[in-house]
């Protein structure tokens, strides 16, 4: 572990890619990320790295895509207008199993949107990054050193699962500074080689890195096999944690930047007599299903927060599976809730239970 | 009796599903006999397209990556950087690189991407059934231009190689056809010379190759030389529009 | 009957494209009428007895878009 540093979220990111053994990346930029390219463009050099702002982030996830089939860590980020740019690159990293972690500090939207935060690509991040049956395996960290650490982390999760990982922030934490510690610095010449990888046909047959399949049945089969890399993933990886849900008659479920503030919502409801918990995911998709359907036997009510309108409560009421009411409160358009509203909501439901 | 000609070793020995007459055939094995000649085979990696070629990962027995439509420059790049020391190469149509990848090649060529671009330009979209294309002639009948393409309506036919040669980055850039032997050869000397250009380090190298669609443009492939030869070569010149090496 | 041939056709990899017929300067290349590949084309061909009028100037080999020809010399 390096000594703590005083760091912002959106350059831990890099500092963490680094650690991880990233040397690649291509981005373009876009408000309120900019600290991440900027932060690589000076880094990367230092160990050897190539830093390429491309010339769009279409562009930059297909350099992206292709640098990754080479066999290289890699790594791209974005704020929602720019991933939604991506999605096509995304959805061939995916169908053709390589490895690749994109960081989305959110943004709000729709369309141009704002620059300031929002939870509401959570829909775009774990049901529809872009067309096909594939999935992101989505990590969303709610303070600077779980940034340090999920991204960290999602470079390992990528080459376990040959699978695309979003590093899921928001405009918050990418400007935040907290102290953070980072991981041992893995040198990418000790990562075990990627024999799938395009490195020249030097003693073996050629390998193709491709997602087109005419034959449906193959395809078919190709899909499956996706399939079950995402059911491992279900199996494997669900991260979450709870915070006072030991005797709680009430569960929020909150993430990210949201889930702080819930928390101190929750503190002051404690104060007053209210027993409220939260569940906060850790990991989006797979998302702790099981765990909130586990608190649905324990809890009269759920609440679900989102900087949004309502994306993630979709995913609770799945889980809760109509056993309790789930209610939702929200703020969107970059405004971000205060810890007096969610309290506000917190008597409102518990009025006088 | 000696073998004075085959199969190359760089290419797939297959039936291409390519139609009959294509001269996509013809690119293919002169970009094989190159990298057979400079002896590159190990350690060239090449970029499909989507189009026509979008097979073409079968056909080249090389390292290969599939690249969603026009995108192949910014796959390359990423390949390249990660790999200096081979060789990497782009394969596209007239739609992959004159229309909706126009901003990939611009930023590869003008970033002087130590890669080599074969265009294949024959005036069609062809896998999709013959719509017009950014290169399609004036008064060129396709399935989006049924009375013929109209300069008012949809502009020019684009000129994607001389826009390319006015760029910094590029260290050779140009035209050739394979409508007889003769040009199939000077064709190969091209591509010979855009490769070599990455072999020497020099920077971006594109070759733009016309090429004939008998099938969508409706006729025989022996009037698809033809009609290449009679409607093509006015409009695309045939010349070398950079060479890095000819410059004072 | 010649014994050993100087221009070889792959006639299942054959298209029936047509395009090496005209480039023969001694134009020796036919369409073979009798019959066709499994493909359904009628592959080109050179007849044995015009075998060794081949002049080895492998115009048909540049041209031929599916590497059909083998030649020998």
């Amino acid at each position: 572990m390096s000594e703590k540093k005083l760091m912002k979220g959106n350059e831990v990111v890099g500092e963490a890619s680094i650690r991880a053994g990233c040397r690649y990346f291509f981005g373009y930029p876009i408000t309120p990320q900019n600290d991440i390219p900027a932060y690589m463009s000076r880094r990367l050099p230092e160990v050897d790295g190539v830093f390429l702002q491309a010339e769009s982030e279409v562009a930059a996830s297909n350099m992206v895509y292709g640098a990754s089939g080479a066999g290289a860590r890699v790594l791209t980020s974005s704020s929602s207008p720019g991933i939604s740019l991506k999605a096509e690159g995304i959805s061939y990293i995916a169908g053709a199993e390589l490895p690749a972690v994109i960081v989305n500090m959110m943004r709000s939207g729709p369309g141009l949107g704002g620059i300031q935060p929002s939870q509401a690509d959570y829909f775009q991040a774990t049901k529809g990054m872009a067309h096909g049956d594939f999935r992101l395996l989505v990590l969303a960290p709610s303070n600077v050193q779980e940034l340090a650490d999920l991204t960290y982390l999602a470079f390992e999760l990528a080459d376990k699962y040959r699978n695309p990982v979003m590093v899921l922030g928001d405009g918050m934490i990418g400007q935040m500074m907290e102290p953070v510690e980072f991981k041992e610095m893995i040198d990418p010449d000790d990562l075990p080689k990627k024999e799938w990888a395009t490195d020249g046909a030097k003693g073996r047959e050629k390998n193709v890195i491709n997602s087109l399949g005419l034959v449906a049945e193959e395809l078919e089969q190709h899909n499956l096999n996706l399939k079950a890399k995402y059911d491992q993933m279900k199996e494997e990886e669900v991260r979450y944690e709870d915070y006072m849900m030991d005797d709680a008659e009430m569960a929020i479920v909150a993430y990210g930047t949201t889930a702080r503030i819930a928390t101190s919502a929750i503190d002051k409801a404690r104060d007053n007599g209210y027993k409220v918990g939260l569940i906060r995911p850790i990991t989006l998709f797979p998302y702790p299903e099981n765990r909130v359907a586990e608190a649905a036997d324990q809890v009269d009510e759920f609440l679900a927060v989102e900087m949004s309108t309502g994306q993630m409560v979709e995913d609770v009421k799945l889980a809760v599976n109509g056993k309790k009411p789930v209610e939702f409160y929200g703020r969107t358009g970059g405004v971000v809730p205060t810890t007096d509203e969610i309290y506000e909501k917190i008597v409102a439901m518990r009025g006088d239970k | 009796m000696e073998k004075i000609a085959e199969y190359p070793e760089s290419l797939d020995n297959q039936s291409t599903h390519y139609c009959p007459g294509c001269t996509h055939g013809i690119i293919h094995r002169l970009i094989a006999e190159v990298i057979d000649e400079l002896e590159i085979r190990e350690e060239t990696i090449g970029v499909a397209p989507v189009g026509c070629s979008v097979l073409c990962y079968e056909y080249f027995d090389v390292d290969m990556h599939e690249a969603s439509h026009g995108r192949a420059p910014a796959v390359a790049t990423g390949v390249k950087r990660v790999h200096p020391d081979k060789t990497v190469f782009t394969y596209q149509g007239d739609g992959d690189l004159a229309s909706i990848g126009t901003a990939e090649i611009v930023h590869a060529a003008n970033r002087g991407e130590n890669i080599t671009t074969i265009f294949v330009n024959n005036a069609i979209y062809g896998m999709t059934g013959g719509q017009m294309a950014p290169t399609t002639l004036e008064g060129q009948k396709t399935t989006t231009s049924p009375y013929g393409r109209d300069i008012k309506e949809s502009g020019n036919p684009i000129k994607m190689t001389e826009m390319l040669a006015v760029l910094d980055g590029p260290a050779y850039i140009a035209r050739v056809s394979v409508h007889n032997p003769k040009e199939i050869r000077k064709a190969k000397k091209a591509i010979k010379r855009a490769f070599k250009m990455q072999l020497e380090g020099k920077g971006f190298a594109l070759v733009e190759v016309l090429s004939t669609c008998p099938t969508n443009w409706g006729i025989s492939p022996t009037d698809g030389l033809k009609w290449l030869e009679e409607m093509m070569l006015p409009k695309y010149p045939l010349d070398v529009f950079k060479d890095i090496e000819e410059v004072e | 009957m010649v014994k050993d041939k100087k221009v070889v056709f792959d006639e299942e990899r054959c298209k029936g494209c047509e395009l090496c017929v005209n480039v023969c300067p001694v134009n020796i290349i036919e369409m073979a009428e009798d019959r066709i590949n499994s493909h359904g084309f009628h592959p080109a061909e050179v007849k044995d007895e015009n075998q060794d009028t081949c002049i080895s100037c492998k115009q048909c080999y540049q041209m031929c878009p599916d590497v059909c020809i083998t030649l020998y010399k």
